[in-house]
Parts: structure tokens; C-alpha cells; sequence
């Protein structure tokens, strides 16, 4: 009975090379715990910074080398695929966390140690943690949440199985949920925004879970190829594949943070430790977006009359709700968490077009705003006051009088930001308005435009304030860091001018590799 | 390959500026570095432009193309240009530059931030070089702002001085005026052809209704007035010379006002389909070239009379301009003469002032030649080049103009006829005051001649200032040159060409005796009962009046009942509007409520919500 069952299942297949990125991650974040359970406390930042390093750096050229037109395939039986969409989104994601790594590896910027709390189960301003910090632990197990992360988002952008898709988003969700809750300052917000973070992203994933059975009850498979095949052939009653769709659709518009599934945002944005802030930011913003383009595009792009309308009223919340919000904002870090709603809604816009460039200026967009989101988050950790990160936007004022490279890079991604011409911002901006305004959705794009016309308010007025305004006494002060976050900070700026200066480059390439395989 | 003749003083200006006081000690060695290299790559360029037949010369270099969307047809390319125009003006730039970067090395050696200076002189001959080079006029515009930026920095170099500050702030604004015409034009080209490029406006321009090219003609005119000083945008020009003098004499003398008149030459094609639009350029040029001539002849102020020379001489290649195939080659010509003897004449009067403390007024110099040799010989040479002496360069640049002139009608002839007389009589004037006549020096005053730095540049533009002409005329070598760029028609003046350039001698020399003779005798300070024409010319010619009554009056005018529409109106509304948004935004907050229950509600809500309208929609 069990042999003949066992007979039914194919053994699968297993493409070690071309998975190697996804393996190399997964294997680094297994080797972290075990650092962490046999090597002696002072030598494991050290140790993890090797491993966490290299793997990054080894899955990084994995992917380049493997990305030509002889890697795109279909592996591990159908339920991962490896097209163009899905190597550029898997590079993007590795030197995006790998500039977030070098911020979670900072230690010079406070006094006390790196972002991180020296024991995360003390009581938050009792008396162990102050002997905690003054022993200088630290919790290092960061290092291993943080690979299981990477190569969760890895599977998450290239997964081609709704059940492969909803593990990889576990493996990626977790270990940020105990990321964000590690902060070594402001504790008790950082708890707080771990568990919201937690229960609603569980919340999140159960409909998703639910969206994924009903379409295995309409469609009979998992597999997004045969999901589509099976939506042109079936003719069920569609309120199924209707109810599927929307739930799925929840599932993921909550990872990207698309109104009205935003609400988590600010909170854990401002509560998580700035490098894990940037690392959410930058790296799943673009993973989420990854996940969501392929399920929609592949999976569902048959019915795309059916969820398009939606998806533009979503878009066009999301970028109104987001840019007018953000100008109440009077904390920076809570400004670039409704700026990275609104963004949000701006790739939305590219990403309801459906068109293989729609798919190329999302991936630009994703690109663009994920290394100038990483470079201001830098930024934030330089600006200090006595309690930690400076983020009262008020206490800004004349910052660039104190230091006018600080300032003046901020500048320059608030620029972006707006969508400035000879920034990122811009052509990130362009490329999915006119993708949308070839999709037929003018009237999205203006709304779209009036919306950057509110956000560019925001992000002007941060450079107003720290240069056209007389320095507050006893205002916040800018700390030299590292080599590590100069790096992470220097690439940023470098890729936002480049791709501003230089974009068709970058479109040229993207645009040639935008196919998804089904 | 071309590339780099604009990126070199690109990079050295980005190094000098970005790195600050760290590069003080080089940061001079640099920048005359950049330059030069930029002079060799450029020659090295026009000997193998020269190798080839003439209808190979040109070429065009895709640096990079900036942006495109096939699907809108829209496009843009970084492309340079090269052709025996924008070579003409690439040696000259280059070569005056370099010159004149050399001669700073001694006329900045006390200042005490020579680097920032050598940085902006590099940032202006990269962007000199990007607006000639330019394949298109967008990327035309980039060069044209980054000159006036150069300009607007370099007047206000000495920035502690409110005068400088107030004359840069003068320059960028008077120069907005004229950059808003460029921008309209090229609006306006793209709306009507679709593409900004010159050979796509070259073509297009054929076929198209009259209006576009007179609308063209006028608005690219208007943008010449701005960043060449003609009439009415002039009075900019004059304020400018708060500068220090080399940037006098490379930039408001010799190159970047001389940027309107490669605009007209460069559209060609629009003017000569609109002959509404020359007849302007040509009026424009004849009324400049007599101003800047009247203003010339009544300054004291050394600067001040030269820049008033300058604002008439380039008057002389606007209208040459205006006149179509038969003047395009000698508005160049004139300018390149141009640019060697006023380059030599400004760091002459540059020298003057570094030997008497910076003093400018010229009823207080006087008996200069013997303790200042060099000087004196090389502003001599200037003075005959500029007043068309045989055989110095102006001559011929200028008796060509004066023959294009008068077969284009009598009263353009008259124009620059009397100008030439004008210009005898003030350069006569300049040189009475300067050297000739008893020195009037104040007391502490010790005059002595320059350093070696600034003499040589001086002797090597001098040198081209007396032969530029024949050898730019000599066989018609440069009438050859540029026909197959700008087109050429011989001119055919009403009178011999012997009689003309006797009559224009003749004239000449008028003018000169008169100055001698009002210039016998000079006193220590300006006399004050003169005739009007004399207080209205040291008034410029009540450029600022007419400026402040067609521009500024109007302006605040505009601007005042603006204000209170925008007050009533538009701010009504946008406050309104901003209350609004951020009343929303406050009451959208307020949505951001803290509570985990609460968001998990609006989730689940808004979850119905999407299934129910997916339902809909399917209906």
C-alpha cells in the first residue's frame, strides 16, 4: 500500500547549481547556530561576520554567473523558477542585504556597542541590563535570523508553488519578527513593534494560506504554470477562484505594505533597530514585490481584467493615503515608513500595467528605492543625541552647517525620493508611469503625479530644514562611523546617482531579461 | 575621444571642489593642466579634421544615450557635435583659456583663494566646450547654464564686496530673461518637430508654416540678447567687470558673451527661413554695436569703457549675423579676431591695475609706457587690431562685415560705418588717458610692469591679435572653412570694395584724430558740465532705467497683482487645499491608533472588502 503511494510521488529532481544561492544562505544561517552553540562568546561576532560575509558574497556570483540565458529554468520539479526576473531579484536582494549587513555589523556609531541589545531577555531598563551592556554581550544570534532571512526572500522571489511560496515566507517573516524586537535603545517600542509585527503578519499569512487552498480547490494544483492552465480550462463557479484570488492578493499587498494593510508599517518601521529598519525597507520591499509580480503575473495573468481595477484602487490609496500621511510626520523614521507606503503604491502602479516593461520598470523601481531607502537609514544612525538616533525632524535645523556631507548625501536621496530628475528617483519614476500610461491607466498616473507632488513637500522639507534653517543649541551631533556603514552609504549614493545619470543601462539590461518562465 | 576634450577641466573642477583646501597647493598646476591638455586635444582633433575632404570633416560622437522610450519616440543623447564650427570655437576657447588660466597664475597670486578661482575657470571652459560641442539644444542649454553659472560665480568672486555680490546676482538675473527665450525655443521645437536636435530642426524647418520659424528666430534672439549683452538685455554686462580681470577677459570679452552669436550662426536654418527675424538680429546688432560705442566713448572707469567695446564689437557680429549667408562666416571671423585682441586689451588693463593697486579709473593713470614695456606694446597692438589698422586682424574681419553691411541696405552700412569711427575715436580716447599722456598717479602708486606669467600670455595673444586676420583671409581659407557649415554668399556691396575700405579708413581716421585732440589734456577728475549724450552715456545709456521700465517695473507690477491674486485666489485655494490635506492627514493619523486590534480589524475589513468588489467586478 505505502510502495505503490510512494510510487505516485516522482523523485525530485534537484538543480544543486542553479539553487546554489538559495542552499549557500541557508547553509551559512545553519552554520551561524552552530557558532552559537559551540564557540565562545568574544569569538562569535567575528566568526559570523566571516560566514554571514562570504556566503553573501559566494551566492552573489552564483547568480551573476549563473544568470546568462542558459540558467533560466524550471527546477526542483516545477515548484521553483529561475527566469530573469527572478536572478535580478535574487541579486538585489543579496547587495541590498549585504549594504544592511554592514549596518547590522556597526559597533563604532554608539558608545554602548551595535544596534543591537546586549541581552534581549532582560528587562528593559532594569538593573541586568545595565550589567549586560556594561559586560558587553551582545546577541548574536542576530546572524543567523539574518541568513535565514536572506535565503527565505530568495526562495520567496522565485518560487513557482503557492506551498513553496508560503514556506519561503515563513522562513523570511520569522526571523525578522525577532529582528525587530532586538533594539538596544527605546526597548519597550521595539518589543512592542515585534509583536504587532508578529500577530499581524500572522494574521497576513493564514489568509494567504487560505487563498492558497481555495485555488487548489478550484484549479487542482499548486503550481503556478498549472494554476493558469487550469483557470483557462475550468468552468467551475468562479466566486471560488474570485475569493482566492482577493485573499491571496491580501496576503501579499500586506507584505509590501499597501493601504489598507499598512498600519503595521510605521509602527515597526520606527520600532525596529535602524540596520533591521533598513534591511525590511530595502531588502523584502523588494522580495514582497518580487513575490507578488510572479503570483499575479504568472499564476493569475489570465484573469488580469478581473484584479487589475483592484489593484489600481489600491495603488491609488496607497499613494495618496501614504504621501498625505507622511506630512503629519514628525519623526523621520515614521516619514520614511509612510514614504515607503507610498513607494509602495507607486510600483503598484507600474506593476497594474502587465506589460514586459511594466515588469522591467518595476524591477528598476524596486532597485532604485531600495538603495536610496538603505543609504538614508544609514544616514539616520550618524545623527545622534545622548539617548541614541536623533529622528525629531524639528531638531534637524542646520544640520548641514554642522556637517555638510551628511546633509548634503541625505539631500541627495530625499531627491531621489521626490523623483528629481538625474536621481534614481526619476527614472524609477518614469519608467512605471509611462509603462501605466501604455497599460490605459491615465487617470492612476495623474493621480500618481499629484500624489509625488504632496510627497516631494515631505522630502523637500527635510533639506530646508537642515540647510536654510539657524542650528538649535544642544541639537543633535553627526558620529564618524566605520568603514562598515561608510561603504554601505558611499554604494548607496553611487547607485542612486548612476542609475539617475546613466539609467538606460540599467533599462537595457533589465528590459532584456524580463520574461517570466510559466 | 572628443569627450575628453570636456571632460578634463570637468574632472579637475570636480577634484578642486570636492576636495577643497586639500588640493590649495596644486590646485592651480591642475586646472592649467586640464586646460591645456584640453587645447592639445582639440588641435590634435582639427589637424585630422583638416587631413580629411570637406564634406567628411564632420562627425558625430554618442557619448551616451541619456534616456529613451521608443514607444513615445521621445529621446535624448549626450552627442557632441564636431564640425568645423564647433572646432573654430573649441581651439579658440581652449587656447585664449589656457592663456588666460596662465596669466592668473600671477594676476590671483595674492588672493588668497586662488584654487576656488582656477576651479570655476575650469567648470566655465567645460561648460563653454559642452555648449559648442552639443549635437542638440537641450544638451545645447546644459552648456548654456553651466557658462552663466561659471559667470554668475566668477563675478561674484569676490564675494565680500557687495558690488560684486549685487552685479553677480545682476548677471544671473538679466541672463534668466534671456534663458527663458532658449527654453521657449526649445519647447517650441519640440512640440512642432518632435526632436531638439540640430539636424532634425534643419530638416524639419524646411517644410514648416512660417510662423514657427519666426517664432524660433525671435525667441533663439532673445536668448542671444541675454547671454551676449545686445540691446535691450545689455546693462548685465557692464557690472560684470566686478570680476576679477581675467575673467574679464576670458569670459565677457572673449568667449562666453560671444555664445549668442554661435547660436545664430548654429541655427542658420531658422533665420534664413524668416527674413522678419534677421531683420531684428540685424536691428538688434545695429543699435548694440552703437550703445556699447557711445558708452565706451564716456567711461573713466578702464573696465567699464571696455566692456562697453565689447557690448558694440559683438553688436558688430550679430549683425552680421542678422545678414544671413552673406554674414555668417564674418560674424565668426570677427568674433575669433575678437576674442584674441579684447582678450589682450582686457589683461593689459588687467596689468595697469595690478601695477597701481587696483586702481580703474583712467584719469589717474597716464605715463605708463616707460616703466611698463611689455604692456604698453602688446595694448598697442590690441588698439590697432581693434580699430582695423592694416594689417592687423580687425581690419578684415571688420572691413568684411562693413561690405556685407552695405549690400544688405544703406542704414545697416551707415550703423557700422559710424561705428567704426566710434570705435577710433573711444580705443583713442583709452590710449590717450592709459599711457600716452602725462602719468596723474595717485601718490603711493609705484607702477611696475607684471610678472612673467602674465606678460607671455599677453605677447601671444598680441601676436594673434596683428596676424589672425591675414591668415584667416589669405585665399579665403576661412570663407572655405565654414561654407559647408553655415553657407556662404560673396556679398555684393553698391561701391567698389576699394572705395569702401578707403571710406572706412577714412573714417577710422576721423575718429582717431578727434581722440587725440579732446585728449590732449586730461584732468584728475571728471569734468561735470558735459553735454547729455555724454551723462546719459555714463549712466550706460539708461540701461538700468530701461531695464528697471520694460522689465522690473512691469515685473513687480505683475508680480504685485499676482501677489494679490495669488493671495485671494490661489493661496485661498491652496491653503485651502493644504488645510485640507493635512487636515486629513491629522485625522488620518488618528487612524494610526496604536492598537494591534485594531489594525488586525482594518485588515480583515479591508480583505471583505477586496473579495466583495472582485465579486463585482466578475459581475
Amino acid at each position: 500500500m505505502i510502495q505503490t503511494v510512494l510510487n505516485t510521488i516522482p523523485t525530485p529532481s534537484f538543480e544543486y547549481a542553479l539553487l546554489s544561492p538559495i542552499l549557500v544562505m541557508f547553509l551559512a544561517a545553519c552554520l551561524g547556530v552552530l557558532v552559537e552553540a559551540f564557540l565562545p562568546n568574544e569569538k562569535r561576532r567575528f566568526a559570523h561576520l566571516i560566514i554571514v560575509f562570504t556566503a553573501i558574497l559566494f551566492a552573489f556570483f552564483a547568480v551573476v554567473l549563473q544568470s546568462g540565458p542558459n540558467g533560466r529554468a524550471l527546477v526542483a520539479n516545477g515548484t521553483v523558477a529561475l527566469d530573469g526576473p527572478g536572478w535580478i531579484l535574487q541579486g538585489t536582494i543579496l547587495l541590498v542585504a549585504a549594504l544592511s549587513a554592514l549596518l547590522f555589523a556597526e559597533s563604532k556609531i554608539d558608545p554602548l556597542g551595535d544596534a543591537f541589545a546586549a541581552r534581549a531577555s532582560t528587562l528593559p531598563g532594569g538593573e541586568e541590563e545595565k550589567i549586560a551592556t556594561k559586560l558587553g554581550w551582545a546577541q548574536t544570534e542576530i546572524w543567523p535570523l539574518f541568513s535565514f532571512a536572506i535565503s527565505g526572500m530568495l526562495l520567496f522571489v522565485t518560487a513557482n508553488d503557492l506551498l513553496v511560496l508560503f514556506v519561503a515566507l515563513e522562513v523570511m517573516s520569522l526571523p525578522l519578527y525577532l529582528l525587530a524586537g532586538l533594539a538596544r535603545r527605546r526597548r519597550l517600542l521595539s518589543q512592542e513593534a515585534a509583536l504587532k509585527y508578529f500577530i499581524l503578519g500572522a494574521l497576513a499569512s493564514a489568509i494567504l494560506l487560505f487563498g492558497s487552498a481555495l485555488t487548489y480547490a478550484y484549479t487542482g494544483s499548486l503550481e503556478f504554470g498549472q494554476i493558469s492552465n487550469g483557470i483557462s480550462s475550468a468552468n467551475n463557479s468562479p466566486g471560488l477562484l474570485t475569493a482566492a484570488i482577493a485573499l491571496v492578493a491580501v496576503g501579499m499587498l500586506f507584505k509590501v505594505g499597501a493601504v489598507p494593510f499598512h498600519q503595521w508599517v510605521p509602527d515597526v518601521y520606527t520600532g525596529s533597530p535602524t540596520p533591521v529598519t533598513s534591511f525590511m525597507a530595502g531588502a523584502v520591499k523588494v522580495a514582497a514585490f518580487g513575490g507578488l509580480l510572479r503570483v499575479f503575473y504568472v499564476a493569475f495573468g489570465a484573469l488580469v481584467w478581473d484584479w487589475r481595477p483592484l489593484i489600481w484602487v489600491v495603488a491609488g490609496l496607497t499613494m495618496v493615503v501614504g504621501s498625505v500621511i507622511a506630512l503629519a510626520q514628525s519623526d523621520f523614521k515614521r516619514m520614511l515608513a509612510y514614504s515607503s507606503v507610498s513607494n509602495g503604491g507607486f510600483i503598484l502602479v507600474g506593476f497594474s500595467a502587465t506589460s514586459r516593461p511594466a515588469i522591467a520598470a518595476v524591477l528598476i523601481y524596486l532597485i532604485a528605492y531600495a538603495f536610496a531607502t538603505v543609504g538614508a537609514f544609514a544616514l539616520l544612525t550618524l545623527i545622534r543625541e545622548q539617548a541614541g538616533e536623533s529622528s525629531t525632524l524639528i531638531r534637524w535645523k542646520g544640520l548641514g552647517k554642522k556637517s555638510p556631507v551628511v546633509a548634503g548625501l541625505m539631500s541627495l536621496f530625499m531627491l531621489s525620493f521626490a523623483g528629481i530628475p538625474l536621481t534614481s528617483g526619476f527614472t524609477a519614476k518614469f519608467g512605471v508611469f509611462t509603462a501605466a500610461i501604455s497599460g490605459g491607466a491615465t487617470a492612476l498616473v495623474l493621480v500618481g503625479v499629484i500624489a509625488s507632488a504632496i510627497a516631494a513637500v515631505f522630502y523637500i522639507r527635510v533639506i530646508i530644514l537642515m540647510f536654510f534653517s539657524e542650528p538649535i543649541p544642544e541639537g543633535p551631533f553627526v558620529v564618524v562611523p566605520s568603514i562598515f556603514t561608510t561603504i554601505a552609504i558611499t554604494a548607496s549614493a553611487v547607485v542612486t546617482i548612476i542609475l539617475g545619470l546613466f539609467p538606460q543601462v540599467v533599462i537595457d539590461l533589465i528590459s532584456s531579461a524580463s520574461v517570466f518562465l510559466r | 575621444m572628443i569627450a575628453a576634450v570636456i571632460a578634463l577641466p570637468a574632472l579637475s573642477a570636480a577634484v578642486l571642489l570636492s576636495f577643497g583646501n586639500r588640493t590649495n597647493k596644486f590646485g592651480p598646476w591642475l586646472a592649467i593642466f586640464a586646460s591645456t591638455g584640453s587645447f592639445l586635444i582639440g588641435l590634435w582633433h582639427f589637424l585630422q579634421m583638416v587631413a580629411r575632404p570637406a564634406e567628411e570633416r564632420p562627425a558625430l560622437t554618442t557619448v551616451y544615450e541619456w534616456l529613451s522610450v521608443p514607444a513615445a519616440g521621445f529621446k535624448i543623447n549626450f552627442a557632441l557635435q564636431l564640425d568645423q564650427l564647433s572646432i573654430s570655437f573649441v581651439l579658440l576657447i581652449t587656447f585664449v583659456g589656457t592663456l588666460i588660466h596662465i596669466y592668473s597664475l600671477g594676476y590671483m597670486s595674492h588672493d588668497e583663494n586662488p584654487r576656488r578661482f582656477f576651479a570655476y575657470l575650469n567648470l566655465f571652459v567645460a561648460a563653454m566646450l559642452l555648449l559648442v560641442l552639443a549635437d542638440n539644444y537641450l544638451l545645447l542649454y546644459v552648456g548654456w547654464e553651466g557658462v552663466g553659472l561659471a559667470s554668475y560665480l566668477l563675478i561674484g568672486f569676490w564675494q565680500h564686496k557687495p558690488t560684486a555680490a549685487v552685479a553677480a546676482k545682476k548677471a544671473f538675473v538679466a541672463n534668466r530673461v534671456g534663458d527663458f527665450g532658449l527654453s521657449l525655443a526649445i519647447m517650441t521645437m519640440f512640440i512642432v518637430f518632435g526632436s531638439v536636435s540640430f539636424s532634425d530642426v534643419n530638416s524639419g524647418i524646411v517644410g514648416a508654416p512660417a510662423w514657427v520659424s519666426l517664432t524660433l528666430g525671435l525667441l533663439l534672439l532673445l536668448a542671444a540678447c541675454g547671454k551676449s549683452a545686445q540691446f535691450p538685455l545689455q546693462s548685465w554686462l557692464l557690472d560684470a567687470m566686478e570680476g576679477p580681470t581675467p575673467v574679464s577677459a576670458l569670459i565677457h570679452a572673449a568667449t562666453m558673451v560671444t555664445a549668442g552669436v554661435y547660436l545664430i550662426v548654429r541655427s542658420a536654418s531658422i533665420f534664413n527661413a524668416s527674413e522678419i527675424a534677421q531683420t531684428a538680429v540685424v536691428i538688434t546688432g545695429a543699435i548694440s554695436l552703437l550703445m556699447g560705442a557711445i558708452i565706451g566713448a564716456a567711461k573713466d572707469d578702464i573696465k567699464k569703457s571696455l566692456a562697453g567695446s565689447t557690448m558694440s564689437q559683438i553688436g558688430y557680429m550679430v549683425l552680421a549675423a542678422g545678414l544671413g549667408p552673406i554674414g555668417y562666416v564674418f560674424a565668426i571671423l570677427h568674433l575669433i579676431t575678437h576674442g584674441f585682441f579684447k582678450a589682450v586689451m582686457f589683461l593689459g588693463a588687467g596689468s595697469v591695475m595690478h601695477a597701481t593697486n587696483d586702481n580703474v579709473d583712467m584719469r589717474r593713470y597716464g605715463g605708463l609706457p616707460k616703466v611698463m614695456f611689455f604692456t604698453t606694446i602688446t595694448f598697442f597692438i590690441g588698439y590697432l587690431a581693434i580699430i582695423g589698422v592694416p594689417p592687423f586682424a580687425g581690419f578684415y574681419s571688420k572691413d568684411h562685415i562693413i561690405e556685407a553691411a552695405l549690400s544688405h541696405s544703406w542704414w545697416a552700412g551707415a550703423a557700422v560705418l559710424f561705428g567704426a569711427g566710434l570705435t577710433a575715436f573711444y580705443m583713442t580716447r583709452m590710449m590717450m588717458m592709459t599711457f600716452v599722456s602725462k602719468s596723474r598717479w595717485h601718490e603711493d602708486v609705484h607702477p611696475h610692469e607684471s610678472p612673467l606669467s602674465m606678460i607671455l600670455p599677453m605677447i601671444v595673444l598680441s601676436v594673434g591679435a596683428a596676424t589672425m586676420g591675414i591668415l584667416l583671409t589669405r585665399n579665403h581659407v576661412f570663407e572655405h572653412w565654414l561654407e559647408p557649415i553655415t553657407g556662404f554668399v560673396e556679398p555684393e556691396p553698391p561701391l567698389p570694395i576699394q572705395t569702401i575700405t578707403t571710406i572706412t579708413l577714412s573714417v577710422v581716421a576721423i575718429g582717431v584724430l578727434i581722440g587725440i585732440w579732446q585728449n590732449i589734456k586730461i584732468a584728475k577728475v571728471a569734468p561735470v558740465k558735459v553735454s547729455f549724450v555724454v551723462k546719459a552715456a555714463r549712466k550706460d545709456l539708461y540701461g538700468d532705467v530701461l531695464n528697471e521700465t520694460l522689465l522690473m517695473r512691469p515685473g513687480q507690477g505683475l508680480t504685485k497683482s499676482l501677489n494679490i491674486f495669488d493671495n485671494a485666489v490661489v493661496d485661498g485655494s491652496v491653503n485651502g487645499l493644504g488645510l485640507f490635506v493635512s487636515g486629513i492627514s491629522a485625522r488620518l493619523r488618528r487612524s494610526e491608533t496604536g492598537y494591534v486590534r485594531s489594525y488586525a480589524m482594518s485588515i480583515v475589513l479591508g480583505t471583505a472588502l477586496l473579495v466583495i468588489a472582485l465579486l463585482m467586478v466578475r459581475i
